[in-house]
C-alpha cells in the first residue's frame, strides 16, 4: 500500500448513515491532520460510536466519501480494509477484549494477526510485554479480562491498541463509567501515547476534563507524568454531534466562544 | 402483509449471505485449526452424554411400543427389524440432531450474541481476522464431521437398547434373531440416508447457531433472545430438512 505523508490522515466528506431507515449521521465533514488531535463530544445516541466505526470501515457509509491515509477507501472491500486496519489503533467503547484469551494473547491479537504486520514470533511477547509496562499492567499476562477491574481492562484495551505503533489512534469513550482518579490516569496513558509516539489522535468522550487534559497537558517523560502547557497546543480541535449532525467544529478557543446552548454544555467550565 | 413478511426475508437473505461466506470460507485460508478441534470437542464429547442417553432409550421406547403390535400378527421375530429401520432412518440422525441443537445451536448463539454485545467481533475484524473464517468455519467444520459420527454412535446404542427391552425383558424374540434382523434391515439407501441426514442437518444447525448470534442487538437481553430463537430455528428446519430429505429418499 502507497505511503502519502502529505494531506490529512483521515477526511470524511459529507458522510451519512442510516440502519435502515433511520439516518444516525447526517453529512458530516471533517479532516483530522497528521499529529493532530480531534476530540468527540456528544450526547447518548448522536452517533459519536458509528462514526468511528466508519473510520475504520466496520459500517459502510451510506452516502459521502471516508480518505484514509490519502486514499479514498469508501468501496474498500472487506480484505483491502484489513491492510488499512493494520496502521489503526482501537480502543472500543465496550472493551472488545476477548474474554477466552488471556491478557497476554489479547494484546499480542493484532502482532500475530493483522496481515500487514507479519510480526516474527520471538518479538511477539516481547513487545506485548512493552506494551503492558507502558500502562503499568506488566504484571497481568497471565490473566484473564473477567480477573481485571474495569479500569485494568480499560488500559490492558489501551495496551492492545498501542502494540502495533498505529499511526492513528481511535478512543471510544475511555473513560466512561470510571471514577475520577481512574480516568485521569487513563487520560494520561492516552496523552503519553499521543505525545512519545506523535501518534494522530480521535477520541469520543463524555467528560469535557477529557477534552481539557488532552488540550492543555502534555506528556513529559523526564518526570514521568503531565505537564501543564503554557497556552493550548495548537493541534486540538473539538467536534460535538447532535443527533448525527455536527453541531460544532472548532478550535478549542471557539468552543469555549461557542453560544450555542447545546455545544455549551459539552464546554461548561 | 408485505411488511409482515420483510423481517423474516430480511432474516432469511442474511442467513443466506452468512451461509454462502461460511460454505465459501471453507476452502479458502487461513484455517483456525485450533478452534476446529475446540469446538469438536465442546460438540462431540461435550454431547456424548445425552446423545448416548436418547439413542438408548428410543431404541428401547421402540421396542416397547412395537411388540404388542407385533404379538397382534405373530411377527415377534421382526422386532429387531423395525428398530434398526426407524433408527437408522429417521429416530436417530433427528434426535441426535435436535439434542445438538438445544446443546450446541444455542451454546454457538450465546458465545457470539455476547462477543457482538461487547465489541469483540468489532475488535476482530479491526485487529485483522474475519470472524466468518474464526467463528463460524471451526464451528461449521467441526458440527459437519462430528454430527455423523454422534448420530452413528446414537443408532448403535439404540439398537442396544431395543435389544435389552425384546430380548431381555419381554423374550420377544433370540439374541441372534434381533440382530440378525436387524442387520439384514438395513439397506444401502438406509446408511445413505442417515448419513446424509446428519451431514446436512450438521449445516443447518452450525449456521443458524452462528447467523443468531451474529447479528444479536441490544445488551445481553439481545443474547438471549438470539439464543431462544436459534434453538427454536435449528430445530423446526432440522423436522422440516428430515421430510424433505426422506421424500427424496421415498421417490427415489
Ligand atoms: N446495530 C444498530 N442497529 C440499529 N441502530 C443502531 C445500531 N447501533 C446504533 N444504532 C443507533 O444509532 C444511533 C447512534 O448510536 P451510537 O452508538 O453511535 O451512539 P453514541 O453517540 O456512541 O452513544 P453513547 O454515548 O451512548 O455511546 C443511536 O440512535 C442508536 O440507536
Ligand atoms: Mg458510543
Amino acid at each position: 500500500m502507497e505511503q502519502t505523508d502529505a494531506g490529512p490522515i483521515l477526511i470524511f466528506r459529507n458522510v451519512s448513515f442510516g440502519f435502515d431507515d433511520n439516518l444516525v449521521l447526517r453529512d458530516v465533514s471533517f479532516e483530522l491532520t497528521r499529529g493532530a488531535t480531534l476530540i468527540i463530544h456528544g450526547a447518548a445516541g448522536s452517533g459519536k460510536t458509528v462514526l468511528l466505526k466508519i473510520a475504520l470501515g466496520l459500517l459502510r457509509p451510506t452516502s459521502g466519501r471516508v480518505i484514509l491515509f490519502g486514499l479514498d477507501v469508501t468501496e474498500y472491500t472487506e480484505q483491502q480494509w484489513f491492510d488499512v486496519r493494520s496502521r489503526i489503533g482501537v480502543l472500543f467503547q465496550e472493551g472488545g477484549l476477548f474474554d477466552s484469551f488471556s491478557i497476554e494473547d489479547n494484546v499480542g491479537y493484532p502482532l500475530v494477526n493483522q496481515p500487514l504486520l507479519q510480526v516474527p514470533p520471538e518479538e511477539v511477547a516481547p513487545r506485548v510485554e512493552q506494551s503492558l509496562e507502558f500502562v503499568e499492567l506488566g504484571h497481568t499476562l497471565e490473566k484473564f479480562p473477567s480477573e481485571l477491574s474495569g479500569g485494568m481492562r480499560r488500559r490492558v484495551g489501551i495496551a492492545r491498541a498501542i502494540v502495533t505503533q498505529p499511526e492513528l489512534m481511535l478512543y471510544d469513550s475511555p473513560t466512561a463509567g470510571l471514577d475520577p482518579i481512574t480516568a485521569n490516569t487513563i487520560m494520561a496513558l492516552i496523552v503519553k501515547g499521543r505525545d512519545m509516539r506523535h501518534a494522530t489522535t480521535l477520541i469520543v468522550t463524555h467528560r469535557h476534563q477529557d477534552g481539557e487534559i488532552l488540550e492543555r497537558y502534555r506528556w513529559d517523560d523526564s518526570i514521568g507524568g503531565l505537564q501543564k502547557l503554557e497556552g493550548v497546543s495548537a493541534g486540538t480541535r473539538y467536534l460535538v454531534l447532535e443527533d448525527g449532525r455536527i453541531a460544532f467544529l472548532g478550535s478549542p478557543a471557539e468552543f469555549d466562544a461557542c453560544n450555542d446552548p447545546h455545544v455549551a454544555q459539552f464546554s461548561s467550565r | 402483509m408485505l411488511e409482515l413478511l420483510k423481517a423474516p426475508i430480511l432474516t432469511f437473505q442474511e442467513f443466506v449471505l452468512l451461509s454462502g461466506r461460511a460454505v465459501r470460507g471453507i476452502f479458502r485460508k487461513p484455517y483456525y485449526w485450533d478452534d476446529v478441534f475446540l469446538q469438536m470437542d465442546l460438540i462431540g464429547v461435550g454431547s456424548l452424554p445425552v446423545v448416548i442417553l436418547t439413542g438408548f432409550f428410543s431404541g428401547a421406547v421402540m421396542a416397547l411400543q412395537m411388540s404388542r403390535a407385533l404379538q397382534k400378527y405373530g411377527a415377534t421375530s421382526q422386532v429387531g427389524m423395525i428398530v434398526a429401520i426407524t433408527l437408522v432412518r429417521e429416530m436417530g440422525p433427528v434426535l441426535t440432531a435436535l439434542m445438538v441443537a438445544g446443546r450446541n445451536s444455542s451454546g454457538m448463539a450465546s458465545e457470539l450474541g455476547s462477543m457482538k454485545v461487547t465489541e469483540q467481533i468489532d475488535a476482530m475484524r479491526a485487529l485483522g481476522t474475519d470472524p466468518i473464517m474464526k467463528l463460524v468455519k471451526p464451528r461449521l467444520l467441526a458440527t459437519a464431521f462430528v454430527l455423523p459420527l454422534l448420530t452413528v454412535l446414537a443408532d448403535f446404542v439404540g439398537l442396544v437398547g431395543g435389544y435389552l427391552v425384546a430380548c431381555k425383558m419381554l423374550h420377544l424374540t433370540t439374541s441372534s434373531e434381533y440382530w440378525s434382523s436387524a442387520w439384514q434391515a438395513i439397506e444401502y439407501d438406509d446408511i445413505a440416508q442417515g448419513l446424509l441426514k446428519p451431514f446436512v442437518f450438521a449445516i443447518v444447525l452450525s449456521l443458524v447457531g452462528c447467523h443468531y448470534g451474529m447479528r444479536t442487538k441490544g445488551g445481553t437481553q439481545g443474547v438471549g433472545r438470539a439464543t431462544t430463537q436459534a434453538v427454536v430455528v435449528a430445530s423446526v428446519w432440522v423436522v422440516v430438512l428430515t421430510f424433505i430429505i426422506g421424500r427424496v429418499f421415498v421417490t427415489m
